[in-house]
């Protein structure tokens, strides 16, 4: 993280649902100016979470800072957020929609009104503005209010499931505006259950399955959990050089697969060679964010996200 | 969060529901609303006059002399004003037979001319004979024309001048009567536009809640300042409501009315205090009930969870509203002044007051009081809003739903 202030911060955050623990014990930290991905299947706890932390429900017992301020509402104006249950008013007009969310925010209405209607140029959807929401389609209206998200040109970005009800083409178009905020210096936190927009957006990461953040850190740090993986054909069937593998090591299809041992690759090549292994084909492939969050969050969690098959479905 | 703000931020939310409401095709029909019932006032006074005229009772046959009948129809013609809250009996005349018992008789069991009782006797010996009870409609007016006829056959015309009429444009007793309707028609016209009110604030809420976009505002602003601003988005689309039935109403009253407006009872405190009371009362009024619905509101997440809530409080109010309406035309009774003290009935007592009583000071002793209820109530519903709109707070768990311990 280095010296860089922190924009948002939660201290081991609980909220009790009538008896029922949705979040048990959730940290995060999220450095100014970062893309932080908080990762984890549907019903992890991933909204209440960012609800508390954007102060719309209060916790149950921990705490949170929010741009420096104790009580996130206070610094409201410089927050834009996107919940995961789009709330638009169906008779509005979009451009009216986007310019009422940054009069919320504290935009005068008037200067709302201007903005929302550059922002619909920009987008390229200038049409729209006079469209009351209703006869605007899912992927529209989730671009409307994405557009009143940013309106009041927010500090800090909080988007909960945003790719969620998009088509490729338009998570394209959020990607890079998620990128185009983050280089104008907009710190942007977004909750996923898709890990490829994690592994290509984000600097930072937390992941939380069950109501509790099983990891919080840097991408990198989060792949550093595996060791990277030895994809390995040889000419010979067998031979002494096999002792240099660890004992998980499997031949699938020809190949040998394992995890390459913590002695690095130099013992392993030196003993393939003496050992007259015959190398056909050799790769070590570092484990991607995929693979990270299975050992991390748990074969379990990553079926519920659609990541790893259910048993019955390998079978 | 600094007060200044949560009121901006109310306005904002104030000024889009109010904009949102006053411009849409829906509004149109609130200010129709009280057409409707109206229009089904006058349509069930029509039908009830309709109904009475097919379905008057069967008369009275009369065996007497031809003179007698004429001497009980001519008391009946004279009785008919006083009797204008009942029908009046029909009287048929029958010729005496010679076995006046049998003739009797006859005529109860006659189906073909059903009567509803038989009367003999001439006005020297009456005899009635029928469905009848001693005390009864029927048996109380034929008393009475029996009563009148034989007072005419005594003294078939009296000399003298005719009635003089002097008219004056008041007097005590007129101004008395007519203050109270205008104190009754007042509170009535209060209690509807509240409850109405309150109910369309709740099903507003319900509606947010349901679209989602209470998160959005949830998240922008303290949910103090959405509770304020959706309760004073509805007061001011109901003043806006009130100013446009008022125009309507006295310029209907001018068109249909000689003298229109001016022929209007004026209430004690005069016209322009009474419709600023007026006013005032309601805005107090809609906001120590709009603000105990919106608290409710906050609980369900459902329409048919806000109607069981909701029911309980509607009757609640009808009861303080009897409360209220039991003082009209005494407004020094004990019950009148405890309608008044007592916070949610006191916009309702007042008003009425206001329509029979000319102080102002126990108006303006009234509004501290109802003010500082006001603010206590928003408070209250307030914090209840606030934990229960997104299940915020130490629990989510509604109050009912909740165990004891």
């Amino acid at each position: 993280m280095g010296e860089r202030a922190i924009a948002a911060e939660a201290r081991d955050l609980t909220k009790d649902f009538d008896g029922k623990m949705a979040v048990d014990g959730v940290s995060l930290s999220v450095p100014e100016g970062s893309i932080t991905g908080i990762l984890g299947p549907n019903g992890a706890g991933k909204t209440t979470s960012i609800r508390m932390l954007l102060g719309i429900i209060d916790p149950t017992s921990g705490s949170r800072t929010l741009l420096g301020h104790d009580r996130p509402l206070e610094v409201a104006r410089q927050v834009g957020y996107l919940p995961e249950e789009r709330g638009l008013y169906p008779s509005m007009p979009a451009a009216e929609a986007i310019a009422f969310m940054g009069a919320l925010r504290g935009l005068p209405i008037r200067e709302g009104r201007r903005r929302a209607l550059q922002l619909l140029k920009d987008a390229g959807h200038e049409d729209w503005a006079k469209k009351p929401i209703r006869t605007l389609s899912k992927g529209m209206a989730q671009t409307v209010q994405l557009l009143g998200t940013i309106i009041h040109e927010p500090r800090l970005i909080v988007l909960d499931e945003p790719f969620a009800g998009l088509d490729a083409l338009n998570q394209q178009k959020l990607e890079q505006l998620i990128r185009d905020q983050s280089a104008a210096g907009v710190t942007v936190i977004f909750s996923t259950h898709v890990i490829a927009h994690a592994e290509r957006l984000c600097e930072r990461i937390a992941i939380i399955a069950e109501g509790r953040a099983v990891f919080e850190g840097d991408v990198d740090e989060a792949r550093g959990k595996l060791r990277p993986i030895v994809h390995l054909r040889t000419r010979s069937e067998s031979g002494p050089w096999q002792s240099a593998f660890p004992p998980s090591a499997k031949k699938v299809a020809g190949e040998w697969r394992f995890e390459l041992p913590e002695s690095g690759p130099e013992p392993l090549l030196k003993a393939l060679i003496d050992g007259g292994a015959g190398i056909e084909t050799l790769s070590i492939e570092r484990p991607g964010l995929h693979d990270a969050f299975i050992a991390i969050a748990g074969e379990a969690a990553a079926r519920e996200m659609g990541h790893v098959p259910a048993p019955e479905e390998a079978a | 969060m600094r007060l200044p703000e949560t009121f901006r931020a109310a306005f904002v939310i104030a000024r889009r529901d109010f904009t949102a409401t006053v411009f849409s095709k829906t509004f149109l029909f609130f200010l129709l609303g009280p057409l409707f019932p109206l229009l089904l006032g006058v349509g069930m006074v029509g039908i009830g006059a309709q109904v009475d005229r097919n379905a008057k009772a069967p008369p009275v046959a009369v065996i007497s002399s031809t003179e007698d009948f004429e001497l009980l129809e001519a008391a009946r013609e004279r009785l008919s004003p006083l009797t204008s809250t009942e029908p009046l009996i029909e009287l048929r005349y029958e010729a005496p037979e010679e076995d006046v018992a049998a003739q009797r008789n006859r005529l109860l069991s006659d189906n073909e001319r059903p009567v509803f009782g038989v009367l003999d006797g001439g006005l020297s010996a009456p005899h009635l004979t029928g469905a009848v009870t001693r005390g009864g409609r029927t048996a109380r007016q034929i008393g009475l024309f029996i009563d009148e006829a034989r007072q005419i056959e005594v003294r078939p015309t009296v000399s003298g001048p005719p009635l003089r009429l002097t008219a004056t444009t008041s007097t005590s007793g007129l101004e008395a009567f007519t203050r109270s309707m205008t104190a009754r028609v007042g509170q009535t016209l209060l209690f509807v536009l509240t409850i109405l009110l309150a109910g369309m604030l709740l099903s507003q809420l319900i509606e947010e809640k349901s679209s989602k976009v209470i998160e959005v505002l949830a998240a922008a602003v303290p949910v103090d300042a959405i509770f304020l601003g959706k309760l004073f988005a509805m007061l001011g689309m109901s003043l806006v409501g009130i100013g446009v039935w008022a125009m309507l109403g006295a310029t209907v009253l001018n068109l249909l009315r000689e003298g229109g407006l001016a022929t209007l009872a004026t209430p004690a405190v005069g016209w322009p205090a009474f419709l600023i009371l007026v006013l005032v009362y309601f805005s107090m009024s809609y906001l120590l009930i709009g603000a105990t619905f919106l608290g409710i509101g906050a609980q369900a997440s459902t329409v048919r969870e806000v109607q069981t809530l909701s029911m309980p409080v509607t009757m609640g109010q009808v009861v303080l509203f009897g409360f209220a309406a039991v003082g009209v035309g005494r407004p020094m009774s004990t019950e009148a002044i405890a309608a008044a003290i007592f916070p949610l009935s006191s916009p309702f007592a007042m008003i009425a007051r206001a329509a029979e009583h000319s102080a102002l000071w126990p108006h303006l002793l009234a509004l501290l009081w109802q003010g500082l209820w006001v603010a206590l109530i928003l408070k209250m519903a307030s914090a209840v809003f606030r934990r229960s709109v997104l299940k915020s707070g130490k629990s989510g768990r509604r109050w009912w739903q909740r165990k004891t311990a």
